[in-house]
C-alpha cells in the first residue's frame, strides 16, 4: 500500500508542475511558420533559455500558416521560406529579416557516376524538369560533361510533393534561368510539375533518388550532406562550375546588396560572385512595425539580436550557413528604421 | 424493476413520491443520452458548416469547373480537383477488389477450416495489423514494397502484358516502383484486417443447427459455405466492406508515401498520381493565399460528400438486400 502511495503522490505532484508550467510559459516568445529553419530555431532556443531564463515556443507548422498567424495577431513573430514583396508587408504593417541561409543541391543516381563528377546549368536543369530533355545521353547534358559516359538511359524526375521553401527556391531559380519553365510552371512553394513523381520531405526525394535508377532529384544542403548523395555541380551566374559547400552558399549572400533591397526582398538564387552556389536562399522572419503587443515583441528581437550575435557556430553545427556580418548589420539598421522604439531590443 | 414493497398503508404516500423521483432520474438519465447523440449531429452540422465556408471562396471562383478541371497551378491560382477525385475513387476501388475476395477467404478458412491450434495465432496476426500505424505502411511501402515493387512485378507485368489490349495501357511504364497501383496494394492491406475481423464475426453467429443440417443432408463444405452461411452474413459482409471503403477513401500518410503526388490523369497504373487527402496533407501547410487555402478545404469537402454518398449507398444496399431476404422468407 506505501508504495503506492507514493507513487501516487509524486504523480500528483508532478501533475502540479505540469499545471503549474503554463503560467511559467506566459513569458515565452511565440512564434510560428516555416518547417525548414525549425531545428536551428530550436537550438538556439534551448541555449538562449539556458543564459536568460526565456524560451521560444515556435510551432513549425509551414511558412502560409506562420504567415496566417502573425496577420491573425496569435504570435509575435511568423516565420516564412518566401519573403513577402514589399506592397505585401506594407499592407499588413509587417517588416521582415531573414535569418539563416540554405541551399538546395540537385541529386542524382546514375550508374558509374560519383559525387560532383556531373556538371550542369539552370537551363539544362529547367529542361530537364519540364521533360524537353529526356535521356542522360542528350546532347546538352554530354556537352557540359565531355569527360563523362553518359547512358541511354530516361531521366526519372522526383521532386518534393509537399509545398515547402525548398520548392520554392528551387522553382525561382529554374524560372530564371529558363523562360519556359517561367511562363509554364512558374516559382511558388509548391508548383503543377510537368513531369516526374512527388515525394514527400527530403527523406522522400532522397529515398526515391537512391532507389530509381536513372533518377534527378534535389534536397536541402544540410540532408544532402548528411547522407553523402550523389551531388551534381552547377555551374553559376558567373560561368564557373562550383560544387554545394557552406562557404558556397556564404558567397552567395555575400554581395548582395541587403542594405538597399527594401525590406530584405531578395531571393539568392542565381546571385553574382566566383564562389557563389546558385540555388540558395534565406529564411525570413515577420514581426510588425507596431505591435500590438511592444513589450513581447521586444523579447522576440532580443532572442534574434542574441542569435546573430552569438548563434553561428551553432548554425554551422546543423549545417546551415550563417548570414555575413554585413548582413547582420544592415538588419539592425533596418530595425531602427522601421520598428517602433518601444519594441527594439 | 424499482418497486417498493408496501408493508404499511402509511408508507403508501412515500411509494408514490418514491416513484415519482424514479421517473424523474429515468428523464434525467433520458435527456443525458439524448443529448449525448445530439452532440454527434452538432459537429457534424458544425464540420459541415465549417467546410462549406472555408471552401466558398473556391467554389465560388470556379463553379461546377473544380470539380471537372484537370488543372491544380498554385502559381496561377488555378484549382481542380479532377485528378484527385479519380485518384482517390481509383486507389480504394482497387484496393476493394483485391481486399474483400482475400478477406472472406480468410474469415472462411478462420471459421470453417482452420485447424484449432491455429486459429487462434492468425486471428490475433490479422487484429495486430489492424493497430499498425499508417504512417508505418507508408515507409514500409516506400522503401520495401515499392523497390522490390519496382524491379520484379512491374516489368515483368509490363513486358508480360505488352500487346493485350486494354491491359497493355493500364500496365504500362515507367517502372517507378510508387505509383496508383502500389498505393492501391498498401490500402488493400491495410483495410484487410477490418473485412476480416467484422466478416469471421458474421460468419460465427451462423446457427451451428443450420450448417448442421445442411451437412446431414450431404452438403459438401463448399455448398454450405456458399449456400447457407455466405447468405446469411451478406448483410455483415457488406457493412465490413463498407468499413473498410470508408477508411481506405480517407486514408492519408500511406498513400502519399507510396503515390508519387502528381496532379495528372494517367491511362497506367503505375503512373504517379495523387488523392484528395493527399494533397491537402502535401500542400495545406505551406499554402499560402485565401484561394489556394480555400481549394484545399474544398477539396476536403468533396472527400466528406463521396464518403457520405458511399456509407448512403452502402445503407441502401443493406436495406434492399434485407427486404429481398425478407420477401423471398
Amino acid at each position: 500500500m506505501k508504495p503506492h502511495f507514493k507513487i501516487l503522490a509524486s504523480a500528483a505532484a508532478a501533475l502540479t508542475l505540469a499545471c503549474a508550467a503554463p503560467a511559467a510559459l506566459a513569458a515565452d516568445i511565440s512564434g510560428a511558420g516555416a518547417t525548414f529553419p525549425y531545428p536551428i530555431y530550436a537550438k538556439w532556443a534551448e541555449a538562449y533559455k539556458a543564459k536568460t531564463g526565456i524560451g521560444l515556443n515556435y510551432q513549425s507548422i509551414g511558412s502560409g500558416g506562420g504567415i496566417a498567424q502573425i496577420k491573425a495577431k496569435t504570435v509575435t513573430f511568423g516565420a516564412s521560406d518566401k519573403p513577402l514583396s514589399p506592397g505585401d508587408l506594407e499592407g499588413a504593417g509587417l517588416t521582415q529579416f531573414p535569418t539563416v541561409i540554405g541551399g538546395v543541391v540537385p541529386v542524382i543516381n546514375v550508374a558509374g557516376i560519383k559525387p560532383g563528377d556531373m556538371v550542369l546549368d539552370g537551363k539544362t536543369l529547367a529542361d530537364i524538369c519540364l521533360g524537353n530533355i529526356k535521356y542522360w545521353d542528350d546532347a546538352a547534358i554530354k556537352r557540359l560533361n565531355p569527360q563523362l559516359n553518359l547512358p541511354h538511359q530516361a531521366i526519372a524526375i522526383v521532386h518534393r510533393s509537399d509545398g515547402s521553401g525548398t520548392n520554392f527556391i528551387f522553382t525561382d531559380y529554374l524560372s530564371k534561368m529558363n523562360p519556359q519553365w517561367a511562363s509554364q510552371v512558374g516559382a511558388a512553394t509548391s508548383v503543377q510539375w510537368p513531369a516526374g513523381i512527388g515525394a514527400k520531405g527530403n527523406e522522400g526525394v532522397a529515398g526515391n533518388v537512391k532507389q530509381t535508377s536513372g533518377a534527378l532529384g534535389y534536397v536541402e544542403y544540410a540532408y544532402a550532406k548528411q547522407n553523402s548523395l550523389t551531388y551534381v555541380r552547377m555551374i553559376n551566374h558567373d560561368g564557373v562550375a562550383v560544387s554545394p559547400t557552406a562557404a558556397a552558399f556564404q558567397a552567395a549572400s555575400a554581395r548582395t546588396d541587403w542594405a538597399h533591397s527594401k525590406d530584405f526582398y531578395v531571393i539568392l538564387t542565381n546571385q553574382p560572385g566566383h564562389d557563389a552556389w546558385p540555388i540558395s536562399g534565406a529564411t525570413f522572419i515577420l514581426v510588425y512595425k507596431n505591435p500590438p503587443d511592444a513589450a513581447a515583441q521586444k523579447e522576440a528581437l532580443k532572442f534574434f539580436q542574441w542569435a546573430y550575435q552569438n548563434g553561428d557556430s551553432l548554425a554551422e553545427s546543423l549545417d546551415y550557413v550563417p548570414l555575413p556580418q554585413s548582413t547582420k548589420d544592415a538588419i539592425f539598421q533596418s530595425w531602427k528604421a522601421n520598428i517602433t522604439p518601444a519594441s527594439l531590443p | 424493476m424499482a418497486d417498493i414493497a408496501v408493508t404499511d398503508t402509511s408508507l403508501a404516500r412515500t411509494r408514490i413520491t418514491s416513484l415519482r423521483r424514479f421517473g424523474r432520474s429515468d428523464a434525467r438519465f433520458r435527456a443525458l443520452t439524448f443529448l449525448a447523440a445530439l452532440l454527434v449531429v452538432a459537429i457534424f452540422i458544425g464540420i459541415m458548416v465549417a467546410l462549406l465556408r472555408g471552401a466558398w471562396p473556391a467554389l465560388s471562383a470556379f463553379g461546377w469547373g473544380f470539380l471537372t478541371s484537370t488543372t491544380w497551378n498554385p502559381v496561377t491560382e488555378k484549382f481542380g480537383a479532377l485528378p484527385a477525385i479519380y485518384g482517390t475513387l481509383i486507389t480504394s476501388a482497387l484496393a476493394m477488389i483485391v481486399a474483400v475476395p482475400v478477406g472472406i477467404g480468410i474469415a472462411i478458412f478462420l471459421t470453417e477450416l482452420c485447424p484449432r491450434p491455429l486459429k487462434r495465432p492468425i486471428g490475433i496476426a490479422i487484429e495486430l495489423l489492424a493497430g499498425i500505424p499508417s504512417i508505418i505502411y507508408g515507409i514500409w511501402g516506400l522503401f520495401i514494397f515499392a523497390p522490390w515493387f519496382q524491379q520484379n512485378l512491374q516489368p515483368w507485368l509490363i513486358d508480360r502484358l505488352a500487346g493485350v489490349p486494354v491491359l497493355q495501357d493500364l500496365f504500362a511504364g515507367p517502372p517507378y516502383g510508387i505509383g496508383i497501383f502500389t498505393a492501391a496494394l498498401i490500402l488493400s492491406i491495410m483495410v484487410l484486417p477490418f473485412i476480416t475481423a467484422v466478416t469471421r464475426d458474421v460468419f460465427e453467429t451462423v446457427p451451428s443447427a443450420l450448417k448442421e443440417s445442411a451437412y446431414s443432408l450431404g452438403c459438401t463444405k463448399w455448398e454450405v459455405l456458399w449456400h447457407v452461411i455466405l447468405p446469411f452474413a451478406r448483410t455483415g459482409i457488406v457493412g465490413g466492406a463498407m468499413l473498410a471503403l470508408g477508411r481506405a477513401l480517407g486514408e492519408t500518410m500511406a498513400v502519399t508515401f507510396v503515390i508519387g503526388n502528381a496532379t495528372r490523369i494517367d491511362s497506367s497504373l503505375f503512373a504517379p498520381g495523387t488523392t484528395i487527402s493527399a494533397a491537402i496533407a502535401n500542400e495545406f501547410t505551406e499554402a499560402v493565399g485565401p484561394l489556394y487555402t480555400s481549394s484545399l478545404i474544398a477539396l476536403g469537402l468533396i472527400l466528406f460528400v463521396i464518403t457520405f454518398i458511399v456509407l448512403a449507398a452502402a445503407q441502401l444496399q443493406l436495406y434492399i438486400l434485407e427486404r429481398r431476404a425478407g420477401g423471398r422468407a
